[in-house]
């Protein structure tokens, strides 16, 4: 049966109402900060015979884009296989392992299989980030850990909830292996309501147009979503286009690992090939396929973002498995940095290799770092432990268009920056400094964007102060002539001393007493272009305006 | 000579295209005008308005504006020239926002702030977040700070410092120095229009009211003498965001509330109006020709915001009434995407050159071509006899790569637009915890009522109301709307340390603030009611839940049943064992301004004995595929409680109203039209 476009368009666009309301009523009744506020979740509905992405929300954070298509594959291949029980209505599985399609251990899963007339129809999943998994350090980001068992409790697919009704010996086992555990029952749900929402809504829609119409819409829409991306590749001139990108390093051995890109365009289809990268690593900056293969999607949806989130659109992109490579970690790999940061990397090693071919819709690199410092101690007036955490942005790549956003946030999140007075009310620190990073902004004719500039003091009581971040070696790159932006910078002041961590942007457990600073200055954009045609008025402006000194306005534009 | 109790009323709005006005007599006259916007110097076109329905302004009492002066000024950018004294430190908040980008794909966009950086000066003072001090105020920093802005050119000023919600001190203490050095007394605290945390948020609302503040005020001194000049003897009155109103000599004060001045006034209107028409839960649906508005009313009370963000990055924190613009209008353009679908919007074709049809240079097919194309919509008298055949040849670029015919194509635009228009409204209404068939659609603007009955059907909502004039909706809420001020206080306190003494002290404090400034209002009213609701939330949750309370003196377990109860209806979900925040305190002061008969915004001299007799005539009009021949009545000439069975087309001056087959439309005694929508074809 053929269906006619109208049709398509709508049913199109019903099934992306389905995910954006999952996505909202996730959000709106979420708990912890880091969903409710950050929105770092995502909702989506996924194919019956292989998990294939059919929709996902426009509000979900950019990292997920091809995760859960992975994990819920693989939670059908196990069902098949008998390795984990079979499905019943109104079941939930949860799962967390990073090595069956996910992403770090803090992103939890939730699946549930949707039927119609007793038959599943397909599937409908989440992720939410959870504040706390267990593991050595509150939160889970470990800049030192070696295996995953120290990064958190690992979950395979289980029935969290069998039948509509919870399996309170599973949530118990949960709850006695993670910090905090008394609020996640407001999270756990709002997290299984939202895809109580989406049955509801799907169920309207199929009811409205027939299961047939909108099961030969959806493989409708998936053959068209691959013809448009394949529209958009066919732009670029067949070839074979490079680009490196570094990690500082994994947190335990101190050089840096290397992201190693070719892309080969043919046709219609780009294939990528990381096989010349780095073998895995000791420390937590190893990536699981199924986050490298988001990457890659994240970052071609940054650059052709009219293309629909569906699995027809990354049919056209083939990824090569980068097997014996650091972004293809086994267990017991240690990959705690793998969403945050080296998700960012392989972006903007994407990027880089692109910019050149698609000025119109790639820039420079972008700070591209997640910025995480954590804060983690005793507050005695308030007598009880805390966690903080200060998770910053950067200045944006400048481009062919105009320069680069200043302090935006990192390539795969989306979501707000705490206020520094929300800080103060609810942990021990003063901030000094929340700056612009003066001079931080790559040169080019359009330059980067703007870092970021903080300083904060502990009060009272003591902590310890942990930092995963990343472009402490290399600045983003600048494209076509345009100079990298500035490097990520942190010092930690303690008693009159300076200490810089040995690997620049990644130390663990730095003790701090009352007085004691830490500040940190993060990345600004690549520039764009050359240096020298930028217009002396624009540079004229930023040397009024403080960005540069006139000194360094001479240097790096040659002028001003 | 002026006299005193004669009752004229005018209200009149200045949008971004026309300046509507309606004028009400006591002896129960109501004229209309239209006159396009004069943009630079609003008042031009006000006068016009007036000039055209022949207002006497001796007689008359009152003139309620609503005005788009300060909403472009930010829009654009064209602000008065202002300085910012802050913390120490801190200077660079105002352009490094929250740390996000304009749009969640794509790493292209530019942001710039409100106050530049050259304008932006620090100083030393340091308020903790349990607003002790940390370091004192430096008074000569402050004064060389004012010296400095103002030897710049500064004509307005924004002191901010941060936790200045917490202990206003040192705020007070710098205006108090700068009110010897300022020349005006456009002095803007941090604190004073909404004393929460969130810096970023306080300080953009500051800055934007001391940067339209000059504008503002220059704007009503103007057209305030300007209306003397001509014999009124009156104040004039603005309207602000919040839906209330305030005299022409206060508003500048808070400039930044009069920030969705227009929109707001709309939705006063349709309150209103659902309110006198017993339909009392709305949606409305407000649609123009580049944006669609949408707003929620519930209980004949417009839900109010105060997270307004009025583009990317640009949050206004003070209460307003929460409109949501969502994206088709009609000049939204249709185009085949590369993966051989249609889209409609979000690019339009604006007021130039347009859509097709208006005959103004527009070439590519819109939202209002294919309602033309399926006679949903008429041609403009006069229009050239060539113009069809253009239309007709926008849509051929769209029914080619389709595989279709140009009818087909024009109803699949039209299906394809109200689609995601009844997305758009239906997540309005979720987000603010809504079902929308719970819910009747109030349709205006110019185009509101061509869509309203499909997007009905498409939403489930049963009933749509059509006003009497969906064009001046936003005029008619200046005369209808109240005195209105708001109040926020947070308390932030977990419900185990809530003491209920202490939040009745809020609400009475907060009723002697708005009560002393309505009494200061010299207009004519018929009493004074307050709102009062409290935000909570579960202690670990950041979205906030308002809960509306009866009375101002609620008990402590009262607070704690009415806000489970609004959670569960919200999420359907009970958490027993997790305690719960009691945020802020608020309460809302309104004088209350006599009724209105709406009936008489239609001439009842104009109106007929029989629907018969409004009909002007038929033509064939393309419902699910099928052309069907459709009568066409004339708006002002049907009997007021008319009962019209779908398909019909119901002309106006002011707007095409499309009733469907199977709807069925009736009149009612205020001059609405109230459709009952029936089952799909």
């Amino acid at each position: 049966m053929t269906l006619d476009p109208i049709t398509l368009g709508v049913i199109q666009a019903g099934l992306q109402q389905v995910c954006d309301e999952m996505d909202l009523s996730f959000s709106r009744a979420a708990f912890s900060p880091v969903i409710a506020e950050a929105n770092d979740r995502s909702d989506g509905i996924y194919s019956a015979t292989d998990g294939a992405l059919i929709a996902q929300g426009a509000g979900g954070l950019p990292v997920f884009v091809g995760t859960m298509q992975y994990s819920t594959r693989v939670l059908i291949e196990m069902i098949a296989e008998g390795k984990v029980a079979p499905p019943q209505p109104d079941d939930i599985y949860i799962v967390n392992d990073p090595y069956l399609g996910g992403t770090h251990l803090m992103d939890v899963r939730f699946a549930r299989p949707y039927y119609r007339n007793g038959k599943i129809f397909c599937w409908l999943s989440n992720t939410g980030h959870w504040p706390d998994t267990g593991g050595s350090v509150p939160g889970g980001f470990s800049a030192s850990a070696t295996s995953v068992e120290q990064e958190g409790l690992r979950l395979p697919p289980v029935r969290l909830f069998k039948q509509g009704v919870l399996d309170t010996e599973i949530y118990s086992i949960i709850c006695s292996n993670i910090r905090v555990s008394d609020q996640r029952i407001g999270d756990v749900k709002a997290q299984a309501a939202a895809l109580k929402v989406g049955e509801m809504r799907l169920n309207e829609l199929l009811d409205r147009y027939g299961d047939d119409t909108v099961g030969d819409a959806i493989e409708e829409l998936k053959r068209r979503a691959s013809e448009q991306m394949r529209s958009y590749v066919a732009e670029i001139p067949d070839g074979e286009y490079f680009s490196k990108a570094y990690v500082d390093s994994d947190g335990v051995v101190d050089q840096p690992l290397v992201i190693d890109l070719k892309i080969t365009k043919a046709g219609e289809e780009l294939a990528f090939d990381f096989s010349n990268s780095s073998p895995p690593c000791i420390g937590p900056m190893n990536s699981v396929l199924a986050t490298t293969l988001s990457s890659v999607y994240l970052a071609m949806r940054h650059i052709f973002p009219e293309v629909p989130i569906s699995a027809g659109a990354f049919e056209p992109l083939n990824v090569i498995r980068p097997a014996g490579t650091f972004l293809d970690a086994q267990y017991p790999r240690p990959v705690s940095g793998c969403a945050a940061e080296v998700s960012q990397r392989i972006a903007e090693a994407v990027f880089a290799a692109l910019v050149e071919v698609l000025p119109d819709r790639v820039t420079a690199a972008p700070a591209g770092t997640s910025g995480n410092f954590a804060l983690g101690g005793y507050d005695p007036q308030r007598d009880r432990n805390f966690v903080m955490y200060q998770l910053s942005g950067g200045g944006y790549g400048g481009n062919a268009r105009h320069d680069g956003l200043t302090n935006g946030c990192s390539t795969i999140g989306i979501s707000k920056a705490p206020p520094v007075e929300i800080m103060e009310q609810m942990f021990p620190v003063l901030y000094h400094r929340y700056a612009l990073r003066d001079g931080s902004g790559g040169a080019g004719m359009h330059r980067g964007g703007f870092g970021l500039d903080y300083e904060l003091e502990l009060l009272r009581g003591d902590a310890k102060a942990s930092f995963v971040m990343d472009h402490g070696r290399v600045g983003p790159q600048g494209a076509k002539g345009g100079a990298d932006g500035a490097v990520n910078e942190v010092e930690v002041q303690r008693g009159g001393e300076v200490h810089v961590p040995s690997h620049l942007s990644k130390e663990q457990d730095i003790a701090l007493v009352p007085g004691d600073r830490v500040r940190v200055r993060t990345p600004g954009g690549g520039g764009y272009g050359d240096p020298a045609k930028r217009d002396p008025a624009l540079v004229e402006e930023d040397v009024r305006l403080g960005r540069y000194s006139k000194a360094e306005a001479a240097r790096l534009f040659g002028k001003g | 000579m002026a006299k005193t109790g004669n009752g004229n009323i005018v209200g009149v709005d200045v949008g971004g295209t026309f300046t509507d006005l309606v004028l009400l007599s006591p002896q129960g006259r109501v004229r209309l005008s239209k006159v396009p916007s004069t943009l630079d110097n609003q008042a031009f076109g006000v006068l016009s308005a007036l000039n055209a329905v022949d207002a006497d302004l001796q007689n008359v009492d009152l003139i309620v504006h609503g005005t788009t002066t300060t909403t472009n000024a930010v829009l654009e950018r064209k602000l008065s020239k202002t300085g910012l004294i802050t913390t120490r430190g801190f200077r660079d908040v105002l352009e490094l926002g929250r740390r996000t980008r304009p749009q969640a794909y794509g790493m292209f966009g530019e942001f710039t702030p409100i106050i530049p950086r050259d304008l932006r000066l620090e100083v030393p003072e340091r308020m903790l977040a349990d607003g002790t001090v940390h370091t004192p105020l430096d008074a000569k920093a402050v004064q060389a700070a004012a010296k400095s802005l103002l030897a710049a050119g500064c004509e307005s000023v924004v002191i901010h410092f941060l936790h200045a919600y917490a202990n206003p001190a040192h705020e007070q203490a710098a205006a108090g120095l700068l009110a010897d050095i300022w020349p005006n007394d456009y002095i803007t605290c941090g604190h004073a229009l909404l004393s929460e945390s969130r810096e970023y948020e306080r300080g953009v609302t500051a800055a934007v009211n001391a940067s339209v503040q000059p504008l503002l005020q220059r704007y009503v001194d103007r057209l305030a003498s300007e209306l003397a000049d001509k014999g009124y003897a009156h104040d004039v009155l603005v309207m602000n965001g919040n839906g209330g109103m305030v005299s022409a000599g206060m508003v500048a004060r808070e400039a930044a509330k009069t920030v969705m001045s227009g929109p707001a006034s709309g939705v006063m209107a349709a309150a209103y109006t659902g309110a006198r028409a017993g339909m009392r839960n709305l949606l409305t649906y407000d649609m123009g020709g580049t944006s669609t508005d949408v707003a929620l009313i519930k209980n004949a009370q417009p839900a109010v915001s105060n997270e307004i963000e009025i583009e990317y990055a640009m949050p206004i924190h003070v209460p307003m009434v929460d409109v949501r613009t969502v994206g088709a209008g009609g000049g939204s353009i249709a185009h085949v995407n590369a993966a051989g679908l249609l889209e409609v919007g979000p690019e339009s074709a604006g007021a130039t050159p347009g859509p097709i049809c208006y005959d103004k240079g527009g070439e590519v097919p819109t939202i209002s071509d294919a309602n033309l194309m399926l006679g949903r919509m008429a041609l403009r008298a006069g229009s050239a006899e060539s113009l069809m055949a253009r239309v007709e040849a926008g849509m051929q670029t769209l029914a080619d790569p389709l595989g279709i015919s140009i009818q087909q194509a024009a109803e699949a635009v039209i299906r394809v637009a109200n689609t995601h228009m009844a997305g758009a409204i239906r997540m309005v209404s979720v987000s603010l915890g809504v079902d929308p068939r719970d819910y009747a659609l109030f349709a205006f603007g110019g185009a509101g009522p061509l869509h309203a009955c499909a997007l009905a059907r498409e939403l489930g909502v049963p009933q749509v109301l059509v006003p009497a004039r969906p064009g001046i909706t936003n005029a008619l809420g200046c005369v209808v709307a109240d005195l209105r001020h708001d109040y926020v206080r947070t308390v932030n306190r977990p419900m185990s340390a809530v003491i209920a003494s202490d939040v009745h002290a809020v609400f009475a404090e907060q009723i002697a603030l708005g009560e002393a400034l309505v009494d200061k209002e010299k207009i004519t009213l018929t009493g004074i009611r307050h709102l009062y609701s409290v935000d909570m939330q579960f202690i670990g949750q950041t979205h906030l839940l308002r809960v509306d309370l009866d009375s101002a003196t609620p008990t402590v377990e009262e607070l704690q049943t009415r806000f489970e109860q609004v959670y569960f209806d919200r999420f359907q979900v009970e958490l027993d064992d997790i305690q719960a925040n009691l945020v802020n305190v608020n309460t809302s002061v309104i004088g209350t301004r006599p009724p209105l008969d709406l009936s008489l915004l239609i001439d009842p001299a104009e109106r007929r004995e029989t629907v018969a007799a409004a009909r002007t005539g038929t033509r064939k009009v393309m419902f699910d595929t099928q052309w069907h021949e459709t009568p066409i009545y004339w708006r002002d000439r049907l009997p007021i409680d008319a009962e019209i069975n779908g398909p019909a087309i119901i002309e106006q001056m002011d707007t095409t109203t499309v009733i469907e087959p199977n709807d069925t439309a009736k009149g009612d005694l205020e001059g609405n039209i109230i459709i009952t929508i029936g089952a799909a074809l």
